[in-house]
């Protein structure tokens, strides 16, 4: 407790936040060759940015969605929302804040068999606030599914 | 939790009295520890230990190319290294890139740095503490010890401040009592 009155709130180790923290993905429903869609909710802490799909520079870390395991479905082309510009120092970034949805677009296989199923995958994100900047890290998505 | 904050009052001195200071950042020599040594490879792939720097005053970095704050420091430390390097300063940036001298390299070009870099590993990140927050920057006395830790994006002032008054201390140990920083592993471990 005395650390904490002596210690200045910017020295305290943060490297234990989740910055970043995904909600359920709405569950796909179609038949074979059906092309079907889903939103992945993502949510950034408050003071907080990840670089967005398309980074102002090659050394910035994207946010990228990296599909693992897709079962019976294909595809998995994540559609981001439009970026927000940010000033840090001399270089304006793109980054995203705060909710916000992935859209996420498969398609059933044609040999998909009936039944339920989950599509697995990580969110690869690199977070900074105005002062910090964080290692690179990942959350895992599962998008359950049902072929009719 | 409260082992983290301890450890982190404990990098900094958190008790430690100004009395004694100048640079509002610098701490009192009874509260400094020795900053531990390691042995990196620069870009050149030569050797670099901590302890071939004894006798100057070392700014130590810790940097990556992915991150935005530490970009902002880079020229600042840059132009410290040309104004003070004949003076018994010196900067040694250490590079957490995953990727290593393949992203480094380049980026060192386009940032023009002036100063030695070496790649950093998880060994010396956590002889620092678990040094995950970039950039995470140590002031080091001629003694070899910490004088100042800056956690995040700090003042071009606030770094030459503290610069310019290790610089003005003598090369006498004033105080022999500290030891190394103990290993922290177990401490970043509790995060």
């Amino acid at each position: 407790m005395l650390a904490m009155v002596l210690c200045p709130p910017l020295l305290r180790p943060q490297s234990n936040v989740e910055r970043v923290t995904i909600g359920q993905p709405q569950k796909v429903v179609g038949k074979r060759n059906d092309a079907v869609q889903t939103k992945i909710p993502v949510s950034i802490l408050e003071g907080y940015h990840v670089n967005s799909n398309t980074p102002a520079d090659e050394y910035l870390i994207p946010l990228k969605v990296t599909w693992t395991s897709l079962g019976a479905l294909e595809g998995g082309q994540v559609t981001f929302p439009k970026a927000e510009k940010m000033a840090v120092g001399d270089q304006t970034l793109s980054v995203f804040t705060g909710k916000f949805d992935l859209t996420v677009n498969f398609k059933v296989s044609a040999k998909a068999l009936a039944g339920p199923g989950t599509a697995s995958g990580k969110l690869g994100y690199q977070a900074c606030n105005n002062k910090v900047c964080f290692p690179p890290k990942s959350v895992e998505i599962d998008v359950p599914y049902q072929v009719q | 939790m409260a082992t983290a904050l301890l450890l982190g009052c404990f990098l900094e001195g958190c008790a430690s009295g100004p009395s004694t200071v100048k640079a509002a950042s610098i701490k009192a020599d009874k509260d400094r520890h020795t900053a531990p040594d390691f042995s990196l490879k620069d870009a050149d792939g030569k050797t670099v230990r901590l302890a071939d720097y004894k006798g100057k005053v070392v700014l130590l970095d810790f940097w990556a190319t992915w991150c935005g704050p530490c970009r902002i420091e880079i020229p600042w430390f840059t132009e410290m290294e040309r104004k003070w390097k004949d003076k018994g300063f010196e900067v040694l940036g250490v590079s957490m890139d995953d990727n290593g001298w393949e992203d480094v390299k380049p980026f060192l070009a386009q940032m023009k740095v002036n100063y030695r870099v070496v790649i950093g590993d998880d060994a010396t990140s956590q002889a620092y503490g678990g040094v995950e927050d970039l950039p995470t920057t140590f002031l080091i006395d001629k003694q070899g010890k910490i004088a100042a830790i800056h956690i995040g994006l700090a003042g071009r002032k606030e770094f030459e401040d503290g610069v310019d008054e290790l610089l003005g201390e003598g090369d006498t140990p004033v105080n022999a009592g500290n030891g190394a920083v103990p290993p922290a592993v177990a401490a970043a471990k509790q995060r």
